[in-house]
């Protein structure tokens, strides 16, 4: 199904794609001017903004949940947070080293100044939209179709193409949410989770920390105390999402965390597929990313969660970089309800990372398609964990991990079968490729069965790029990195199939250009 | 013209390395078709993998010119664009690359390294479907990764689909009537001898004459112990095939 690989396909989408290429192609030349290697979103964008003073303490919890506007309930819950993990310690199990984080050289708060939210889209500033675009992301495109200039026009083009709503999160505030109007008529709310906390606060309260406990891990008790803003999603009963729905984030400021919160409820009978997208410049300095992804599946509900996780991944010598320590857990809550994870992680200098499926519902189904990527000095830790509680319950798991350079690629993944998933089942699969033999490729599966009838297979193989396909692939015209690319593309194309298909082209570049310098 | 003067190459390294290919010379003019017969052993695959520029040997003298272009100081991409193609041995599988994806991405590689447009969608398709035609290929089979799954005879059947797709200025075909049957042999020669052009020259290395009843050589050439040892015409293929190499190479010495 890939778009501009294969040749059996329609060709407008193919157009389209020309058409951000040659923005990608532009950053990439600005970005090689700069002497910043082959990272085409590490631009800063030049914008007065706010900060929390900088560090963490009781007040700066205050100071976000007051900026906020928060009610009581949700400032106690951060304060509670925040007490709890003065009292933890930090995980160090996972095959990843880094210096201790100094917890008091980040702010916590960062937005454009005069942003608590933009009443419309022409109050964002033009550096904020002028960045999004250079990033390809369209955010005029809500105006266009709340009826500003040429809605007709828009209208008949947007049947013929597969139209994506967009929020965009600058560093510590979401700026702005498309197509709203157009979601609204169909009963599904999709807003900044701050928003959702005036607007639906009952929603929010509900379900806001069920999937995610407050408790749940030093990271996650971290985000609960500081989180700033991130998406929130509600479809109806029976309601299918007539769009793709996506977020945006970007770290811009010096020094921030980002700590973003995203909660979608999918309610009995509902479809919704989410994309999240990450940039951040290039700094010098390691930059903290912690975020919390909370997932509900109601019966007979449907969630398709995929991610292109991009963020700076530091230097050669693995100079700056984000760290990335996420906690993402999909809750199949109902019946027959499923939840799916796709993930693409070719960023960030360490990344900690399991987007979990916890199939409490009866023939409920989680999966779990990654591509995890590292290049340079990067480490990645990430895999995913499949919790079988009802019955019959069904997991699947592809992890394609890759590394080059002088990279470290773990797969860590826990299947665990309890005492009542009468007849669940596992399907898991997981395939290393080495680049180069300086690079490292681990796999570290967790099986925990309480049942005699569970069904568990596990399969897993390591390769190294072969010089007798690369050279069988140069031979044909193909130069080197571009041979490379083709052959990493082949090797994940059954995880690439499953992400929506102008993600999948986006992600087929960000493969190439991440791999770009790992031979020769 | 391919020109080869004087070639001599090594495999392995420092201590280890073994010369394999030792004052070779030769010269196909373009428009014909020469053939490289030669016993086990002889250098006849390593003069393709010299040739086109595979890693792990090392050319230790001489030149090889393809229209006067300096073919040993190309990357092997770069020679592939200048027109020279080889057409594997032991062909190697891409998993999760469909055929069709890398023939077009090899193709248009191509092209923009002459300078010239990329082809359309629907004109590769129309020009895959017709060669498959040709070399009775299962059009399914060109959806499927290349070389995964595939039989030995389809995979060189493979070979002689991508040099027809890619319409090489010189081809290069190293034991391309290994394991073929006789059916599937007359039908990869029926690709081969399309191609014969008075704008193209041919290379074709094989270790039996069977293969060169069916493309018919303009000349015949016997390497063995790193260099020709011997040229003669097509009679000369009919000769070894009933007395062996043994003859051939007394007379050398």
């Amino acid at each position: 199904m890939d778009c501009c690989g294969g040749v059996d396909e329609h060709d407008e989408t193919c157009t389209e794609v020309k058409v951000k290429d040659g923005i990608d192609a532009g950053t990439v030349a600005a970005a090689k001017r700069l002497e910043s290697e082959n990272y085409s979103a590490g631009f800063v964008t030049d914008i007065e903004m706010e900060f929390a003073p900088k560090g963490l303490s009781e007040s700066t919890v205050r100071f976000i949940s007051a900026k906020k506007g928060e009610p009581d309930w949700l400032l106690e819950w951060r304060l509670d947070a925040y007490r709890r993990w003065l009292t933890m310690v930090e995980p160090d199990w996972a095959r990843v080293n880094y210096p201790k984080i100094d917890y008091q050289a980040f702010y916590y708060y960062a937005a454009p100044k005069n942003a608590a939210k933009y009443k419309s889209i022409d109050e964002v500033p033009k550096e904020i939209l002028d960045t999004y675009a250079k990033l390809g992301i369209p955010l005029r495109e809500a105006e266009v179709l709340l009826g500003v200039e040429g809605a007709a026009e828009t209208a008949a083009t947007a049947r013929e193409k597969p139209r994506i709503a967009v929020d965009a999160v600058f560093d510590s505030v979401s700026v702005a949410t498309t197509f709203r109007e157009e979601l609204k008529k169909a009963g599904v709310i999709f807003m900044s989770i701050s928003e959702a906390v005036h607007e639906y606060p009952e929603l929010v309260r509900k379900y806001l920390g069920t999937v995610v406990p407050a408790t749940d891990n030093y990271f996650a008790t971290l985000n609960t105390a500081v989180f700033s803003d991130g998406t929130f999603v509600y479809v109806p009963k029976g309601v299918r999402c007539p769009m793709e729905l996506s977020t945006y984030f970007r770290m811009n400021a010096e020094s921030t965390g980002q700590f973003e919160r995203t909660l979608i409820i999918a309610d009995e009978g509902a479809y919704v597929s989410y994309l999240e997208g990450c940039t951040a410049p290039m700094r010098d300095e390691n930059q903290l990313h912690a975020a919390v992804v909370e997932l509900v599946a109601l019966d007979d509900a449907e969630i398709k969660y995929s991610t292109v996780q991009n963020w700076w991944p530091g230097d050669e010598d693995g100079k700056g970089g984000i760290y990335n320590f996420v906690t993402k857990r999909g809750d199949c809550r109902g019946a027959r309800s499923k939840i799916s994870w796709t993930q693409v992680e070719t960023g960030s200098a360490i990344t900690w990372k399991y987007p979990s499926c916890v199939l409490r519902g009866d023939d409920s189904v989680g999966e779990f398609y990654s591509i995890a990527v590292t290049n340079g000095r990067q480490q990645a830790d990430t895999g995913t964990k499949m919790i079988h509680l009802g019955k019959r319950t069904r997991s699947r798991i592809i992890s394609k991990g890759i590394s080059a350079g002088k990279s470290d690629n773990t797969y860590r993944g826990l299947v665990s079968i309890h005492k009542k998933a009468e007849g669940a089942r596992n399907f898991t699969q997981c395939d290393s490729l080495l680049i180069g033999d300086k690079c490292g490729a681990h796999t570290v599966p967790y099986i925990e069965n309480r049942r005699a009838d569970a069904q568990l297979e596990h399969e897993a193989t390591t390769t190294k790029l072969s010089e007798d396909q690369l050279f069988y692939v140069r031979q044909r015209g193909i130069g080197e990195e571009q041979a490379v690319a083709l052959l990493v593309n082949g090797f994940v194309r059954d995880v690439l199939q499953e992400l929506p298909m102008e993600f999948a082209v986006e992600a087929q570049k960000l493969l190439e250009v991440s791999l770009e310098g790992s031979v020769g | 013209m391919l020109k080869i003067e004087n070639l001599s190459a090594t495999v392995g390294e420092g201590e280890d390395a073994k010369t394999i290919l030792n004052g070779l010379s030769l010269a196909v003019p373009t428009g014909e078709v020469h053939a490289i017969m030669g016993p086990n052993g002889a250098g006849k695959s390593t003069l393709s993998y010299v040739l086109t520029g595979r890693e792990g040997y090392a050319v230790t003298g001489g030149t090889a010119t393809l229209n006067g272009a300096d073919m040993l100081a190309l990357e092997p991409e770069a020679r592939a664009a200048a027109g020279l193609f080889l057409s594997f041995q032991y062909p190697v599988e891409i998993p999760g690359v469909p055929v069709m994806t890398f023939v077009r991405t090899a193709m248009n590689a191509q092209r923009k390294a002459r300078g010239e447009a990329e082809i359309s969608a629907p004109d590769f398709i129309k020009k895959s479907r017709e060669i498959a035609k040709v070399l009775s290929l299962d059009p399914e089979m060109l959806k499927r990764p290349v070389n995964v799954g595939f039989s030995g005879g389809e995979k060189k059947r493979l070979e002689i689909y991508q040099m027809m797709m890619l319409e090489p200025r010189f081809m290069v075909l190293d034991e391309t009537d290994s394991g073929l049957d006789i059916d599937a042999l007359r039908t990869v020669a029926e690709g081969v001898n399309a191609l014969r052009a008075p704008s193209r020259g041919m290379l074709v290395i094989t270790h039996y004459q069977r293969l060169l009843d069916y493309i018919k050589p303009d000349k015949v050439h016997v390497l063995a112990k790193g260099r020709i040892i011997k040229t003669g015409g097509p009679d000369l293929a009919h000769r070894l095939e009933a007395e062996g190499y043994d003859g051939v190479l007394a007379e050398a010495v």
